[in-house]
């Protein structure tokens, strides 16, 4: 079991920055395309973050096109380039899932000024 | 070229994820495997067959091993003039090429490399007598409306045979036997830590003897035969 910790441990990334649902990232992901890899931004509002250890994830939603899409990463994945927190949200819950069903001025976030 | 038949025991440690070159999470299952040590080499002039048997877990001295079992390994160590641990496991394997291994012969994980694929033989979980929804897969009948065929087998066959055939899936035992996966791409070679991890599900619960191996010899595509002038 030690040795399973270890394994897991060594892949543990530990330059991402602290945020949390509510915050406005913009994540910079790899991408391979037809054997070349390039960097694809990809902006939006937290909504949850989910999982422990090296199987934590977080999941961010934009609307793009009155479409709305989300992503959800792994944290640790080399994949993940860059985690960017551009605004830091002020919200009352954990999962921010009732966004889904909001547009507009209804799907603002108060920006947290506090520290 | 053909690459050597080989094989290691081991114990499933468990399961968790890696990291692919490409960035993939790959879900993988660690083994711990090896060191093994070739405590015979049966062959066809003397026992019949050609064969390589290992051992795996070595036991301290002042363990109790009964008098056979102590002379096999004492006696395996007088033939190569080394010592020979004797070993909790014993496993034999029916080698095309047993020459390519010396008895006394360590084997750690290192004989295999990341990319590999390999077989890997285990017992299953045992499922105690069950029924034929989990045994078979059948679907299971109505849930309500009165029906109280919930997880039933249905039908045995038809009338007029007036016998059940061989082979009908009834309930029955599942699990707890021998049960081989075959072709896992091999993710980690860990030397230090004597740690194989391999992709996707190995049979058994977490600390079950396994065997690793490569029965084949080569998972590689057979070599092209040249083009003859």
């Amino acid at each position: 079991m030690l040795a399973m910790k270890e394994i897991e441990n060594a892949q543990l990334r530990k330059d991402s920055p602290e945020f949390g649902p509510g915050d406005l990232v913009r994540v910079t992901v790899r991408v391979v395309e037809g054997g070349r890899e390039r960097l694809q931004p990809f902006e939006g509002v937290v909504i949850a973050r989910g999982g422990t250890k090296l199987k934590e994830t977080f999941t961010v939603r934009r609307v793009t096109h009155g479409v709305g899409v989300e992503r959800t990463f792994l944290l640790h994945s080399p994949r993940v380039e860059e985690i960017k927190v551009l605004r830091r949200g002020r919200v009352r819950r954990a999962k921010l899932y009732y966004l889904r069903g909001r547009v507009g001025r209804a799907a603002r976030i108060k920006e947290d000024r506090r520290a | 070229m053909k690459s050597v038949q080989k094989a290691l025991l081991g114990r499933k440690i468990g399961m968790t994820q890696l990291f692919a070159e490409d960035g993939r999470a790959v879900p993988v299952t660690v083994i711990s495997a090896g060191p093994c040590v070739v405590v015979q080499r049966k062959t066809a002039d003397r026992e019949g067959y050609d064969a390589l048997q290992l051992g795996y877990e070595e036991i301290s001295k002042d363990r109790r091993l009964n008098s056979p079992r102590a002379g096999h390994f004492r006696r395996a160590g007088e033939k190569v003039k080394k010592e020979i641990p004797p070993c909790r496991h014993l496993a034999e394997f029916r080698f095309a090429d047993c020459e390519a291994y010396q008895i006394g012969d360590r084997i750690g994980v290192d004989v295999f490399e990341v990319g590999e694929r390999v077989d890997v033989v285990g017992t299953s979980k045992g499922k105690g007598f069950a029924g034929v929804q989990k045994r078979h897969g059948a679907h299971g009948g109505p849930a309500s409306h009165g029906s109280m065929s919930h997880r039933r087998p249905a039908s045995g066959g038809a009338t007029d045979a007036a016998r059940v055939f061989k082979g009908t899936k009834k309930p029955g035992h599942m699990g707890n036997a021998r049960t081989t996966v075959k072709r896992l791409r091999v993710h980690m070679v860990d030397e230090e830590k004597a740690l194989l991890a391999v992709e996707g599900a190995v049979p058994g619960p977490n600390g079950a003897l396994l065997v690793v191996w490569r029965p084949t010899g080569s998972s590689a595509p057979a070599p092209q035969a040249e083009e003859g002038k």
